[in-house]
């Protein structure tokens, strides 16, 4: 406690006293274009892919086509249950180690780079987009804004304990700026673009 | 008084230019990273006018800094999360320690933290039996290799793929000779998601808290730090107080600037906002001064402690790209490093804003517009006032001076000095100078100006005159 008050006392003393005004944002994220071509464009670029789909159904099929069913998928989505086992929320984090796929929704995603906020409320656990070795995230076109400053005005006060922006599939570039896709997170990222 | 003396900055730099092939491809590497951030930064219209806002928010910020340091802890307590406050490096290894200690374990994942690193987090924890393992791949190649990170977003950059391959084959049994970074990023992958799954504990670093709401950001592109947090009971946050920034909607600001500046990415993979921690688990934030409040109370400096950590100075930095980050011998290096460190030790970090052309460049991509270049040229005026220059300067400068002052003496020793080059060459194209290190000297002219104009002013001025 007595370190917290001297630096404090000592923060208050030696803080600037000129008048700093917080700046207005208006002018910020102005731009226009097409954000859902804009929003395609910027995840490919980052590594991550994207198929436009009609429905649930139409992801559905492309999961059997794409994804070895034997390994396990898991989703928050109700009309995508058939792929898994929705008993997995109460679990231990750990138990996912051995997730091949897991598939969320996004409350919206950002044109500008691609990235999808997701929170508590889609994740099922915080871990789930994280320890799976490949994430689907389902993304409705209407839910898509051009820059972060329209996603922040989206999110506003909202109550969440965890949220994340997510652009593209976990990568790192230490090794000699080699880009390696799938660093600790997800191997690869598809967003379902729906209509 | 420091008895373990740094090597200066110009003489681990000048052994840093032994290998020139690896200096002229540390050089091109970290160029290309600058180059990325232009592209990225020329795709947005409202570039400048982000870097202006960025600025002028993180104004608001020094100015208010004690009050939204008090509002955000409110909150983040009100949210669950317990706060502590370190006055410097020592109290922060302590009370971490005391919270890994509390969980009965020796074993801790971390991820990206340069205030760990200023901290020396590690080594302390080390001596006290706790095993640390650092999670962001850069990290984890130069922690197996015993060296310090040398640049705050690219930690690995001063390695070559040859030496990753050598030093996974040493601790992690990868293939011998197998340098492909693919195959070599796979096997840490392996290595360290092992690490996540069975660590209580999990440290991570903070871009950003969030006054207004409690919450603090994380960004990695490699998902480390979530998943060292998600999967441990215990998290814990450590930074130094000048992430502060007032609302979440000023992430947005943030946010655009931070991965375009460092990387030239859109964004990072993950902006990881942390709110409360989930039931039965903890999140703990340290909160540490270490000097940070008296560089808050130097005018001419205070403006450094906007810094985000992007590194885009480091790498547009002429002196840092041949120099690489180990000559800097502080845990921040290149530009912004050596206006920060003078403050936490000015008698050992001296050498640091010498180490610059004050060509400009750090503060013309810097993302929040510090005045970096000139708080450089202001550290040298107060460094020289307080007695840190090096002996050898301070004679030269006081010579220099004697003979500036004196024209007659001026002119004494210039005819010297022109005969002398002329005459005996060898006794300035030597070792001893060190203009003479990667150049030849000027051919000496056979007559100053002075004695030039002397000879031909007349002529001229009549010349003119005639006309």
């Amino acid at each position: 406690m007595e370190s917290r008050s001297i630096i404090l006392e000592k923060i208050k003393q030696n803080q600037p006293s000129l008048v700093a005004e917080l700046p207005s944002l208006d002018a910020l994220g102005l731009e226009s274009f097409d954000v859902v071509e804009k929003y395609k464009t910027v995840l490919q670029s980052i590594g991550g892919d994207f198929i436009d789909v009609n429905d649930y159904s139409d992801i559905i099929d492309y999961v059997k086509n794409k994804y070895s069913l034997d390994k396990r998928i898991i989703t928050t989505i109700p009309e995508l249950a058939e792929f898994g086992v929705t008993n997995w929320l109460n679990d231990t984090p750990h138990s996912l180690k051995d997730v091949e796929l897991s598939i969320v929704r996004a409350h919206f995603g950002v044109a500008e780079n691609s990235a999808l906020w997701v929170t508590d409320a889609v994740l099922g656990q915080r871990v789930t987009p994280f320890i799976a070795q490949y994430l689907g995230i389902v993304l409705s076109k209407k839910d898509i804004v051009a820059t972060m400053h329209q996603g922040y005005q989206l999110i506003g006060a909202a109550e969440y304990g965890f949220g994340t922006f997510i652009a593209g599939p976990s990568k790192t570039a230490d090794i000699e700026q080699s880009l390696v896709l799938g660093a600790h997170g997800a191997r690869g990222l598809v967003v379902f673009l729906i209509d | 008084m420091h008895l373990k003396k740094n090597i200066q900055h110009s003489e681990a730099a000048a052994i840093f230019n032994k290998d020139i092939p690896r200096v002229n491809w540390h050089d091109e590497t970290l160029w290309f990273v600058r180059e990325k951030r232009d592209k990225a930064a020329f795709q947005i219209p409202d570039w400048e006018l982000l870097r202006e806002t960025a600025s002028q928010i993180k104004n608001n910020v020094l100015a208010n800094i004690h009050d939204y340091l008090v509002q955000f802890e409110s909150n983040a307590k009100a949210n669950g999360i317990k706060i502590h406050w370190a006055a410097n490096a020592e109290e922060h290894n302590q009370i971490v320690h005391s919270i890994i200690a509390k969980q009965g374990v020796t074993r801790m994942v971390k991820s990206k933290s340069m205030l760990t690193e200023e901290c020396h987090l590690n080594e302390y924890l080390s001596e006290k039996g706790i095993e640390v393992i650092d999670s962001d791949l850069g990290e984890r190649i130069v922690q197996l290799r015993k060296e310090p990170p040398s640049h705050i977003v690219l930690p690995a950059i001063h390695l070559k793929k040859e030496d990753v391959s050598e030093t996974f084959h040493e601790h992690l049994g990868t293939e011998a000779g197998n340098n492909d970074p693919q195959y070599l990023t796979e096997a840490a992958r392996l290595h360290l998601r092992d690490t996540f799954l069975t660590r209580k504990v999990a440290l991570t670093g903070v871009n950003f808290a969030v006054a207004e709401t409690g919450e603090f950001v994380v960004c990695t592109n490699e998902g480390n730090a979530d998943m060292g947090a998600h999967l441990a009971d215990v998290h814990i946050a450590c930074m130094g107080f000048e992430k502060m920034i007032p609302q979440r909607k000023h992430l947005g600001v943030f946010l655009r600037l931070l991965a375009r500046s460092a990387t030239g990415q859109p964004i990072t993979t993950f902006s990881s906002h942390f709110k409360k921690p989930i039931e039965g688990k903890e999140i703990h934030i340290v909160i540490v001064d270490n000097g940070r409040s008296t560089q808050l109370g130097r005018e001419d400096f205070r403006n450094s402690l906007k810094c985000i950590r992007c590194g885009a100075c480091m790498n547009t930095c002429p002196v840092y790209r041949r120099s690489g980050g180990h000559s800097y011998h502080n845990a921040v290096a290149g530009p912004i490093g050596s206006i920060l460190a003078p403050n936490l030790d000015m008698s050992k970090n001296a050498d640091l804003p010498f180490a610059s052309t004050l060509c400009g460049s750090c503060t013309n991509v810097c993302p929040v517009k510090i005045d970096i270049h000139d708080q450089l040229y202001k550290w040298r005026q107060v460094l020289v006032k307080e007695g840190h220059s090096p002996i050898g300067k301070t004679i030269a400068m006081n010579g220099m001076a004697a003979v500036l002052s004196k024209p007659m003496v001026f002119n004494l020793v210039g005819k010297m000095g022109r005969l002398v080059m002329q005459k005996m060459p060898t006794l300035v194209n030597n070792s001893l100078n060190p203009w003479y290190t990667q150049r030849e000297m000027p051919a000496p002219p056979q007559e100053s100006f002075r004695e030039w104009y002397k000879k031909n002013g007349k002529e001229f001025k009549t010349q003119e005159n005639g006309k």
